[in-house]
Parts: C-alpha cells; structure tokens; sequence
C-alpha cells in the first residue's frame, strides 16, 4: 500500500512539474501546424507524432494537461464548495430549510443541463479567445454540476446532526458556528472530497463531450477533452495506438489522486 | 476437336456471364430513416434514394454524359420558348402491381405537383413565374404540358419526377421504377424487391434489373457502414469520409475516388447593412480588396492535402470543373500569395504594426469565423486558415456552434463575423442557383432579402440570373452563367475553399458499377448492376 501511495505521489508531483514545465518540454508550440508531416508516426522530432493538422500531440498533451488539470480541479473546488453550502445548511437546520433547499436541488438536478449550456454558448459573444471560451466551459460546468453532491453532503450533515456526539456538543452549550467548525466540517470533510475527486474526470468527460456540441476548448487551444475527442475516430486508433495516451494520462492522474484520498479517509 | 473445345469453352464463359448478372441482393446503408415514401414530397437523401431506385421518370440524364436519356418517355420536344413541352410515351407499360401506365398518370402527376398546396420542393423547380399549369392529354400515349413562363433547363428536371398512378389502389407506392418497395421494418432496415412489371431491357433482350432485390440497412455510423463493408454485409457505400478511404485502401478493400463533386465548402463574411457588428468591420468585409486579401492568404492546397488527405481540389468558383458544360474554364484558382495579399490591404490603409495588421484607424484586425459544431473537416479548415491569416497578422477566432444556433444567427439576428459551411449542390443547372445569386433571395448569405440591390456588380448578377432563366438558348445561357461566374471570381462574396472528392466504396462483386461524381454515386445505373456469384 505504502508503495502504491508513493508512487500516486510520485505521478502527481510529475505531472505537476510537467504542466509547470510545459513550456520547455514541448518542442514546438501547441497551435504549430507542420503541414508537411500531418498525422505522423511517433519520432525524435515528434515524441507522441503529429495530429491531423501537423501539430505536435506531444506539445498539444502537455498543454492540453495544463489547461484540464488546472481548471477542472478549480470548478471542481466551486462546485463542491456550493454542494457544501446548500447541502450543509439543508443537513443543519432541517425543516423548511431544507425542504427549500431540496427543491433548488431537485430544480437544478431536472435542468436540462446540456440544453442550457448550448443555449448559454448561442447567446455569448463570438469573439472571444480560446483561454476565455475555456474559462466560461468549465465556470459553467462548476455552476451547474453540484446538485448530485449536495444530497449526499445533505444526508451526510442529517446523520450527523443526530448522532450523539453532536447532541452531548448542543447539550455542552455548543452551537452555530462552533458546532460545523467543529464537529460537521471535520465529519463531512471525506464526503467533501469523494465528492471534489469525483468531480474532476466528470468535468473532464464534460468539457470533452461539449467540445463535439460547441461549448469546449475553443481551437487551437488544447485540453484533455479535446485531445480525447481524437478518439471518436475509432477507425485510426488501432493503427495509431499513441492516440489513447491522452486518455492513459487521465485515467492515472485521476487514479493517483484516489489512491492519496483513500489513504486520507481511511486516516479519518 | 479444336473447333469443339473452342465452342464448348464459348458456350460456358456465356453460361457463366449469365450467371453473374442475375439475381441476388445487393446491400447498402442509409444514413436515415426515409421521411417520406411521396416522391413529389422528397426532400432528405433517404427519401431519394428510394425515389431514384423505385421511381419511373420520363427521362433520365445519364450521370456520366450528362445528357438526358428517354425513360417512359420515348420523345421530347420543347417549344413556345421554354413554356411547353410535348411527351411521347412508351405503350404497354404497368406499375409494379400491374396497374397500367398511361398519359393520364403523368397529368395526375404533374398538377398533384404543381399544387401549392402540396408545398413541393421538387414542383418549385418549375415554378418560374405565378399562373396555373396545364396539361393536355393528347391520347394514350401523348402528352402536351404547358407552364406559365419559360422553365430553364426544362426537360432534365424532368428525371426527378417520378410518375405517380391515378389508379392504383397503391397510391406512390405503386412503382415504375426498376424496384418497389416490398418489406420495412421502422429504424432498422428496407427491402426493395424487383419490379416484375419493369419495362427496361438488356441488349440480349434480358428483362432488367439483374439484382432480385436491395436491402437497406438504416446506419448511422459511417464507421460501423465502413466495418459492415469491410466484413462482407454491405457492398456499396455511396460517401465515404477521406479518413475512412484511407483506411479502407489500407486494408486493400476495394473503394474509389471518382473525382471532384459539385460540393463545395465555402467561407464568407456578413455584409448585412443591419448587423449588429461595429461599423469599422462592416466596411472591412464590404471591401473588395479585403475578401480578395483573405482569399490569397488560404492555402487551399493545403486544405485539400491535409484536411481532405487530397481527396478534394482547390475552388474556383460557384461550379465545380466536374460540372463541364456550366464551368466558366476561364476562371483558374485564386493563387496563394500572402504578398499580394498584404498589398490589396495596403490599397485599403491597412498597415502592419509588429505582427499585427490594423485598418487606417489603427483597429486590429481580428474577426470570428463560425462553422457547425461536429464537423470535423470545417474545424480543421477553419483552423487551417486561423493559421494561414496569422501570417498576414490577422487574429481569428474559431467558433463552433450547434447548427440551429448557427442557423438563428446567419438567418436572424445577422450576429456573426464570418462563417464556414458547405453546399451541396444536386442540381447542375444554373437555375437551381437562383435562391443564393439573386439579391432578394433568401439564400443569398453574405445580405440576404435585398430590397434592391447593394451593389452595383449585385445587379448585374441579378440582371444576368433572370436572363439566363428566361432564355430557351443554352448557349446564351452559358454566356451568362460565365459572367456571373466571371463577377463573382473577382468580388468573392463566397470565398470557395474546396471541392470534395466523390469518394466511392464498391465491392469487387458489384458488376457493371460505374462510379460518378454525381448523386447517387455508385448506383445511378442500378437496373444493370449484377453480382457476382
């Protein structure tokens, strides 16, 4: 297990010093077409070979690294900081709250969420640049994606708030503040974070599956999700086996981030 | 001995020929389930597909001459200038369930056609000016029709009119057409059978089709098609995606590149007087030397090489050279070169400032260019040319949208900057172009629905539209049709990119194909297509 942890971490803090890096690693820029080599085999000019357009994936990996795997974990921050809000009021005080609160949850859960986020795109300005069309997609995806997590959030603080450690606290004069600084944050804290890891590949897939609606990274912006879109054209993955790269990197990011959360709950 | 064994060998090579160009069923995709089963109502590439294969029509132009052939009509004349049309038809005909053909069917036929009522795009091709149509039975076997104005083009509009019965209790089911429409089960599949009652026969006097039938399969996935192709289960796929031609010729599947199709992909810029975009890219994109500038500065060899993996040539204008009669052969490609490119902006008083090019009152030149989302080539493309303009220090920007929204903004609110999109075009005639030529037409992009014309070389194409519709002469209809070709080569409203290759999948057992680049493909000569067994 120890050995696993180290190297959950060991991948983390590479792929950290790689999106970091990004800019010395990468042999050419993302949006670089090399039109004489379009869709060429993996070389030492080019790691991973080049896509469609010529340009380099291995440069377009790194960057397309850098853009999901810094802006999915920050709308998954906002998302889960809004399932905590409006699950842990829910969860606190009960009663009517909640049931408002519930009904927000259920309205926002029966939105047809990806009806909006193309009616949103329809509506926005065409002349914006790729970093902040990126932006909107994964600001908009933060906004919209907390309703699941905040049932579970909920239910976790309505457990809570009967058990008995938390009646001894009321009992001991504890209450408001001092009770969810104390003994519902610290509690709700594994639900919080399942519910933040959970969110991350979510977002990814998202933006992904946005990208064939509109709504993604716009080009020549990389991210995971469009370099993952590569992979609809099933026909050219067998004789192109370094495509699925992109989706290898995901799956063990998001992995080695597991591995470190199982490890925290456990401790909790 | 010698002459025996000579005659015998003859004998079997003629028992085998036979052999191989009779019965069997033949098996291709649809992308849709068909919409309509009313030919006069087809308007989706299902719905004609089973048009083309079931239907009888008067006459059919030939996809490799272009020329328009007699089918239940043994003769043609046109008279009063375009307005009149005189039928002979072929005696002894019936429809699939053994109905009779007759003049009187093809009267039926055409007023059921003609009827607003029946909102049908395939009778507005017709339709060239107000007033009633009339047909004139003249016997059994003759049949006079008379328009309101001149038709253009008249008689091979003609091949997509399939002649309904006014008897048959089957109503459009009732087939002319080599095949008829025997089984169907909804989402899943077609089965066309042979018309036992099919007019058409062979040289040797053998009665046509050769298939016994056609199955249809309704798949959407062209990946999934190209499999099913691959394994055997289907043996013509009438569209095939360059990635999947590629891959297809890899795996020594048998498939072809029939040549460059009328198709083409396009890009232009809003010149609405009432977008509502700033004033300063307004002027921009009413200027000539502007579009002309962005058109040098695209690769479009690099477009066909790259993004149709060569299977596409650059554009040269409206036409297509596949299309050989209508195309102005003056007319060359417009030449890739960002110099000149940047010495027409100079004559508008853009300047290059660093790396970025500005107009006179010093606004950086940076425009959107909107394509449909999910289309993989028109993403590329326009990406392609994001990069190709960075060279002459114009910023773009790449804007995929869902179609209907896309839609809502070239059709409604005008907000957009620039678009990228393709056009089919089926029809070769000049005439089906007179809803995007015309500056009150709908489909004119760049301003639809002038009220008069906005500028001065729009009314001369508009000028030239209408005498070219109005003429029975088609050699001062060319001479028309070149001009506008010649104009709108030098003012680019639509900057054309490309032209697609009509990329074919035809399995080495399908006899007698004979691949063309225009609709439908790999099966216009269907009533002699065999398999080999």
């Amino acid at each position: 297990m120890k050995t696993i942890r180290l190297i959950a971490i060991t991948v983390l803090a590479v792929t950290a010093l790689t999106i970091l890096g990004a800019h010395y690693l990468a042999p050419a820029g993302y949006e670089q077409q090399f039109r004489e080599t379009p869709q060429a085999a993996p070389s030492m000019h080019h790691l991973l070979g080049t896509d469609e357009l010529g340009r380099d994936r291995w440069a377009r990996l790194l960057y397309g690294m850098r853009v999901s795997l810094t802006l999915a974990p920050l709308a998954a921050l906002f998302t889960t900081a809004l399932a905590g809000l409006v699950g842990g009021i829910a969860g606190y005080f009960g009663g009517w709250t909640e049931r408002c609160c519930k009904l927000l949850i259920d309205l926002f859960l029966s939105v047809p969420w990806l009806f909006l986020l193309i009616t949103v795109r329809a509506v926005l300005p065409l002349n914006v640049s790729p970093e902040a069309s990126v932006t909107v997609t994964f600001a908009l995806l933060g906004l919209l994606g907390w309703a699941a997590s905040a049932r579970v959030i909920c239910a976790g603080a309505k457990d809570l708030m009967k058990s008995e450690f938390v009646w001894m606290a009321r009992a001991s004069g504890f209450s408001g503040l001092k009770l969810i600084r104390l003994h519902l944050m610290p509690n709700l804290r594994g639900a919080l974070l399942a519910q933040f890891w959970i969110s991350i590949p979510v977002f990814i897939i998202a933006e992904a599956n946005l990208g064939a609606l509109g709504l993604g990274v716009a080009e020549p912006l990389p991210s995971l999700g469009s370099l993952l879109r590569e992979l609809q054209d099933s026909v050219m993955v067998r004789p192109e086996p370094w495509r699925l790269l992109p989706l290898a990197v995901l799956i063990v990011v998001i992995s080695s981030f597991q591995v470190l959360l199982n490890k925290q709950e456990i401790r909790n | 001995m010698k002459r025996h064994y000579l005659v015998s060998t003859i004998v079997l090579l003629g028992a085998i020929s036979t052999f191989a160009q009779s019965g069997g069923e033949l098996r291709f995709c649809l992308r849709a389930e068909p919409k309509t089963f009313n030919p006069l109502l087809v308007e989706d590439e299902a719905s004609e597909t089973i048009r083309y294969l079931t239907g009888g029509v008067l006459v059919r132009v030939n996809r490799l001459t272009l020329k328009a052939e007699p089918e239940l009509a043994t003769s043609w004349k046109v008279s009063e200038g375009g307005k009149r049309i005189r039928f002979k038809l072929r005696e002894g005909l019936k429809y699939s369930d053994g109905t009779p053909f007759a003049a009187e069917d093809v009267a039926y036929t055409m007023q059921q056609l003609m009827d607003p009522a029946l909102h049908s795009s395939t009778g507005d091709a017709f339709r060239s000016a107000e007033g009633k149509l009339t047909t004139n039975v003249v016997s059994a076997k003759e049949i006079e029709i008379d328009f309101p104005a001149p038709v253009a083009n008249l008689v091979n509009l003609f091949d997509t009119v399939a002649i309904l019965s006014a008897k048959s209790p089957q109503k459009e089911m009732a087939a002319l057409g080599p095949f008829y429409v025997a089984e169907r089960k909804a989402g899943s599949y077609l089965l066309l059978k042979r018309n036992p009652y099919y007019w058409k026969k062979d040289a040797a006097g053998k009665q046509l089709p050769y298939l016994d039938s056609i199955r249809l399969d309704i798949e959407q996935n062209p990946e999934i098609e190209a499999m099913r192709y691959k394994r055997g289960e289907v043996q013509l796929i009438n569209t095939v995606s360059p990635a999947i031609f590629e891959k297809l010729s890899a795996d020594n599947a048998s498939v072809r590149d029939a040549g460059a199709s009328t198709d083409t992909e396009q890009l232009w810029f809003n010149q609405v007087p009432g977008a509502p975009l700033p004033v300063y890219k307004k002027s921009w994109f009413a200027s000539t030397n502007f579009r002309r500038a962005i058109s040098e500065a695209i690769n479009r060899n690099d477009l066909a090489r790259i993004v149709y993996r060569g299977h596409a040539v650059p554009a040269i204008g409206i036409i297509s050279p596949s299309n050989k009669f209508w195309f102005n052969s003056d007319l060359k490609p417009h030449a890739y070169d960002t110099a000149d490119a940047l010495r027409r902006l100079q004559q508008d008083g853009f300047h290059l400032q660093g790396e970025t090019l500005k107009d006179k009152a010093g606004n950086a030149v940076e425009f959107s260019i909107a394509t449909n989302a999910g289309n993989r080539a028109r993403e590329s493309m326009a990406t392609m040319i994001q990069q190709d303009l960075k060279k002459i220090g114009i910023k773009v920007n790449v804007v995929t949208l869902d179609f209907n929204s896309l839609l809502e903004r070239m059709t409604q609110s005008y907000n957009y900057e620039a678009c990228l999109l393709g056009f089919q075009n089926v029809e070769l005639d000049p005439n089906s172009q007179m809803a995007v030529w015309l500056s009150s037409a709908d489909n004119h992009q760049w301003n639809p629905n002038q009220k008069s014309p906005a500028t001065p070389w729009e009314a001369e194409i508009d000028k030239l539209m209408r005498a070219q519709a109005a003429s029975g002469d088609e050699h001062k209809r060319k001479q028309y049709w070149d001009r506008v070709q010649q104009i709108a080569w030098e003012q680019e409203p639509f900057i054309y990119l490309i032209n697609k290759d009509a990329l074919v999948a035809i399995a080495p057992a399908v006899k007698n194909a004979e691949p063309s680049v225009f609709r439908p493909q790999t099966f216009w000569n269907v009533e002699t297509l065999a398999l080999a067994h």
